[in-house]
């Protein structure tokens, strides 16, 4: 591995991006589409290789700096790369999903006005994106983690026009800030212990690390690495969407689809997990971290998918469905089973990928009406979504030998097994959390291209296939949605590929355990799956789905009233938007206001800055009378003066 | 090192030129034009070698003179640069450019007497930055008021009197202190000249009345709470080129007051007061930035932002004397304090430079009567966008980087401070992408939003030499640092000894 060949893969897409960007006009639309493709297609073919040269063994770790950001004081801050297989699987993921993506947007932004200026958007994402991922230091890290923010921010408002676009926008930053702010935290007590932001300068310091504590209230101590790695997860709450801070995620769906499966589905919203594997050194230092960490996994992991099961919105069932997702992946971060969850990671990368596109592509065809009470048998239009939407569906809801079906076995599986301080509970919440899926997932599918056609008939009229650019990705990403949990499970898990980066204690590894005891091959791992409890809870999500929405519809809308409490406080997202509107942006507002109006306002400018000039002049006003001009008066005062003075003397 | 004066020729120059142009009296209006242009750039060209021969490898003031002026009382025409003032230096001379450029089409009324002010303000401030006699300092600190005072009383908006008149006494009122301070410290030592006041011993007492009086001379100056409400009232009468000096500038006086003065001269003072200099510069960083959120206008806005900002560099500066005590990246700190100061300068003006594109269209700073510019003003928009997130201090932009060492530096010292200090991170991106929603996103609010034009090449210009700035500084901060690193450690030095 070289550096001129990592220096090509990260910058070749913001080359890409600065010609669209700058220049968009002069080349045309299909001059950007081809400089922008051609650009993320360089830095994915490069991505597989280096990532073919560590699994050949071709190629070792590389960590080398770029260049010098700053030297301040006995600190040196860098921006370099490291390159172990944990980043070449991310790069390669990213890369691809973006390519796919990249020729996707040909054909679904293919009449809008902001053509270019979308496919330099996109290429930028890749860049941060491959920034993020293949840092060597927290603070490239950071600038990564803000920069693929940034992207999202204006990817989200892309259609300024729209009120909810750019309310979801500015929300979505904003709740990232929250994260952030704790990431930064982390960062600096990083550096506060280490004096270094350098990764394996403060892995290597680690081990002397273990019983220092920070005192954040007086006289109370707190193991300081505990606090660093809920520090940094903080981040990745705001990062990954996990409950509390996952109120943006839905909203980002304003947005237009490509970058809700690139940057919401597919790699942006997992580089929380990257980043808690990434430092999973300091993380297993923590049990109670790692507790924490994975309690908000299950949390989200299993409301969320409630969540998902009332929305009618094509996009939004597919975006809590990721919120749910991205909880089993924190879920198997806490149970210390880094290795799943970026398998998971892997996986959901491209089915989910493939959700989001064919929900497009459905978009597309029903002119860009998104909600499912307008759809339905749309299988016999449009061929190629159907089929592969169930791909992605099969592979979502963990069917047997599909991608997903691994990747979750393991993690749920790998929950069980952990003796962690809560892992019962979380081990509950990701079982029922297959049914959820399940249930949501197929509701979906129905909803969609089985059952009555309930669109007007202009819509129908017109309903056909998209293009090949559109469905082209979707057959590209279907194929991995099948088969890359089979391929590669046993050389991520079992194989020890992702052991130069991955750090777990022995006594917490999990997914070491399941591979000696239960895995004997791809093969008969499935045909264990047929026997175990996962899925026959998916299978009983189907059958209820496929009940309900193929034969009895009435049942749904019974339950809709039987059920009414529930079925509110699910539409009302558990009031998470309505508390945050109301009391923190609500509350900091008013705030402001009372701050200003009387604090600064009143207080400091009227008071004491006018208040003393005024004064100033009031007390000038009495003396002015003093000196009136008429000699007489002064004649008077002296004359006077002199009796006084004259009289205190003589008396 | 050059044989050339060259910090006179800086500071001359533009003067000689307001002498010109005023001259040419006021019929000549593009004959002023062209001529302050020529006067600032070769203002800025002149400053380049500052830059060029500047020796980083020592804390030595550099293009040092060295003239006598007032022999009877020690006062020298003194001047001299060392890697804090150099940057700031530089600044000015950039700033300045960008400044008339800005100012080109705007100023319709007696533009000679503008341009001649605005270089007479240049100079002063120049000035300020060389000085290395306290006298001369004073002399050019003082000075600088005036041209400010006819730029905002003159060229400023409807309730300009009331600014000018507040912002004169508020600074005034402040550098008085100051200057018994300097007559204090005189009369203990005899001398004038800065580096040999740093070296009299004072008791802690004495050390502490001069602290103050500096400390109301600097603190009205960059400004920190409670003595800010100034601030916002010039910007908003300010026009452009005013309000962009004034934060691009003139508020760094403040901040390196602190560092030539306060810092060095009463190092025991300012390390018992760190405590409650921090404590304003955490309330800037929180209170200023909930206050400047509800902002209706748009300069009010971005005025309490520059407050928020420059908090930063206060608490950076006095962060420093936690470090010495607790052992922790000292430097750091002060870097921050300093990059934090180059930054703010260009992000203020900026978006300073923004707001007036936008007033010289519509006529209103007013937030609620904007809305969907970027349908009318693309090329606009996006600069605006890209400095509203260098202000909340995205990372790739100057912005990011002197708040990024103010906090990490401010976690050594203390959690709370940078618990605090970071929630910039949330407020400052609140302000900043809230104005820009309901100023630049959205469907076209009203009639005149739709007629809007983009911004000129001249405008645009002006706006993508800034970009570059921020962008590049952000990317790649170590030019700066390098400057400044050994007269940094020279002042840590400084600091590091008590004088009792």
């Amino acid at each position: 591995m070289s550096m001129n060949i990592l220096l090509i893969i990260a910058l070749s897409p913001l080359v890409g991006a600065i010609i669209a960007g700058f220049f968009g006009r002069k080349i045309g639309k299909i001059g950007s589409h081809l400089v922008t493709i051609a650009s993320v297609a360089v830095s994915c073919i490069l991505s597989i290789q280096v990532l073919m040269g560590l699994v050949n063994g071709e190629f070792t770790v590389f960590n080398q700096n770029v260049y010098s950001w700053m030297v301040t004081g006995d600190v040196s801050l860098n921006v370099g790369f490291l390159v172990d297989s944990l980043t070449a699987l991310m790069m390669s993921v990213v890369t691809f999903v973006s390519l796919m993506v990249h020729i996707y947007t040909i054909g679904y932004m293919h009449d809008d006005p902001g053509y270019q200026r979308f496919f330099s958007y996109i290429s930028l994402f890749t860049f941060a994106m491959l920034m993020l991922v293949m840092s060597n230091n927290f603070l490239q890290l950071f600038f990564g983690w803000e920069a693929v923010g940034l992207v999202s921010y204006l990817l989200i408002g892309f259609w300024f026009k729209k009120e909810t676009a750019i309310f979801a926008n500015m929300k979505a930053f904003l709740v990232n800030r929250v994260g952030d702010f704790g990431f930064l935290i982390g960062i600096a007590a990083v550096m506060m212990a280490f004096g270094t932001l350098d990764y394996s300068e403060v892995f290597a310091q680690l081990p002397q690390f273990a019983d220092k504590t920070i005192s954040i209230f007086p006289g109370v101590e707190w193991s300081l690495m505990t606090f660093i790695a809920i520090a940094l997860f903080i981040g990745a709450m705001g990062k990954s969407a996990q409950a509390p801070l996952h109120v943006w995620l839905p909203d980002s769906m304003e947005g237009p689809t490509p970058i809700s499966a690139l940057i919401h589905a597919a790699t942006m919203v997992t580089a929380g997990i990257f980043m808690v594997s990434r430092m999973s050194p300091i993380f297993e230092m923590s049990d109670t971290a790692l507790s924490f960490v994975m309690l908000i996994g299950a949390f989200t992991a299993f409301f969320m998918g409630l969540i998902g099961i009332v929305q009618n919105d094509i996009k939004r069932v597919v975006a809590y469905s990721t919120l749910s997702q991205l909880g089993y992946m924190t879920v198997a971060l806490g149970v210390s089973a880094y290795s799943a969850a970026i398998f998971h990671l892997m996986t959901h990368a491209f089915f989910k990928a493939l959700l989001f596109l064919g929900a497009g592509s459905v978009i597309i065809a029903m002119h860009h009406k998104q909600d499912m009470s307008e759809m339905g048998g749309l299988k016999k239009y449009m061929f190629i979504t159907f089929i592969t939407m169930w791909i992605g569906t099969l592979a979502l809801t963990g069917f047997p030998g599909f991608s997903g079906f691994f990747s979750k076995d393991i993690i749920i599986e790998a929950t069980h097994l952990s003796d962690r301080w809560g892992s019962s509970v979380a081990y509950i919440a990701v079982l029922f959390g297959v049914f959820i899926t399940a249930l949501y997932s197929f509701r979906l599918l129905y909803l969609t291209f089985h059952g009555k056609e309930k669109m007007d008939n202009h819509t129908k009229e017109h309903l056909k296939e998209s293009p090949w650019v559109v469905t082209l990705p979707l057959v590209l990403l279907a194929i991995p949605s099948i088969a890359i949990g089979w391929m590669t499970i046993e050389p991520i898990l079992f194989g020890g590929f992702l052991s130069d980066a991955i750090h777990v204690l022995p006594q917490n590894d999990v997914v070491k355990e399941i591979g000696q005891e239960h895995f004997h091959g791809a093969g008969s791992f499935v045909l264990h799956g047929l026997t175990q409890l996962p899925f026959f809870l998916a299978l009983a999500g189907f059958a209820l789905a496929s009940y309900i929405y193929l034969k009895k519809i009435s049942i749904a809308d019974n339950a809709k009233k039987t059920f009414r409490p529930i079925y509110d406080l699910l539409q009302n997202k558990y009031g998470f938007d309505d508390f945050n509107q109301k009391y923190i942006a609500g509350g900091l507002v008013s705030l402001g206001n009372l701050l200003w109006k009387w604090s600064d306002s009143k207080l400091i400018d009227g008071l004491i800055v006018n208040g003393s000039a005024k004064l100033v002049n009031k007390i000038s006003k009495v003396f002015r009378g003093f000196q009136s001009g008429y000699i007489y008066h002064y004649a008077l005062v002296m004359a006077v003066a002199v009796i006084l003075f004259i009289g205190v003397h003589v008396i | 090192m050059s044989d050339m004066n060259y910090l006179s020729l800086l500071i001359w120059l533009p003067v000689i030129a307001a002498f010109g142009i005023l001259a040419l009296g006021p019929q000549r209006e593009g004959l002023a034009r062209l001529f302050a242009m020529l006067a600032s750039v070769i203002t800025l060209i002149i400053s380049v070698p500052l830059w060029m021969h500047f020796d980083a490898s020592t804390a030595a003031m550099q293009f040092e003179e060295k003239v006598s002026w007032i022999s009877a009382l020690n006062i020298n025409y003194h001047l001299g640069i060392d890697g804090i003032a150099m940057p700031l230096v530089v600044l000015t001379t950039f700033i300045s450019v960008l400044t008339v450029l800005s100012a080109w089409k705007v100023i319709k009324k007696n533009v000679h007497q503008f341009m001649a002010a605005f270089l007479m303000l240049e100079s002063m401030m120049i000035g300020v930055f060389c000085a290395q006699d306290a006298m001369l300092f004073y002399v050019f600190f003082e000075a600088m008021l005036i041209p400010m005072f006819l730029i905002i009383g003159i060229w400023g908006g409807p309730n300009r009197v009331y600014a000018t008149i507040k912002f004169f006494i508020y600074t005034f009122f402040g550098s008085v202190f100051m200057l018994i301070a300097l007559i204090y410290l005189y009369m203990q030592g005899g001398t004038f000249n800065i580096a040999e006041i740093a070296e009299i011993p004072l008791t802690l007492k004495e050390q502490t009345w001069i602290f103050f009086a500096f400390f109301l001379a600097f603190a009205v100056k960059i400004p920190m709470f409670p003595v800010h409400t100034w601030l916002p009232d010039a910007h908003v009468e300010a026009p452009t080129a005013g309000s962009v000096v004034l934060a691009a500038i003139m508020l760094k006086i403040g901040g390196y007051g602190f560092l030539r003065f306060s810092l060095p001269i009463t190092p025991d003072a300012s390390s018992e007061l760190a405590g409650f200099v921090i404590a304003l510069s955490l309330i800037a960083v929180v209170y200023i930035g909930l206050i400047a959120m509800v902002q209706k206008d748009m300069k009010k806005l971005i005025a309490y932002s520059s407050i928020s900002h420059m908090g930063f560099v206060t608490l950076g500066i006095f962060i420093a004397f936690a470090l010495i005590l607790k052992g922790g990246d000292t430097s750091m700190a002060l870097e921050g304090a300093m990059v934090q100061m180059v930054s703010h300068g260009f992000i203020s003006a900026a978006l300073f430079l923004c707001v007036g594109v936008l007033y010289d269209r519509m006529h209103t700073r007013l937030i609620r009567d904007y809305g969907g510019v970027v349908n009318t003003m693309p090329l606009f928009a996006a600069f605006f966008v890209f400095f509203a997130m260098s202000n909340a201090g995205l990372p790739g932009t100057s912005g990011f980087v002197g708040e990024f060492m103010v906090i990490l530096s401010s976690f050594q010292a203390n959690f709370w401070f940078a618990f605090l200090a970071a929630l910039t991170l949330i407020f400052g991106a609140a302000y900043s992408l809230w104005m820009v929603k309901r100023v630049v996103f959205g469907e076209v609010k009203s009639e005149a939003v739709s007629q809007l034009t983009d911004i000129s090449k001249r405008e645009s210009f002006v706006l993508a030499v800034l970009a570059i700035a921020v962008l590049f500084l952000g990317i790649y901060p170590e030019p700066l640092i390098d400057v400044m690193r050994v007269s940094v450690e020279h002042l840590i030095e400084q600091i590091s000894v008590s004088k009792v």
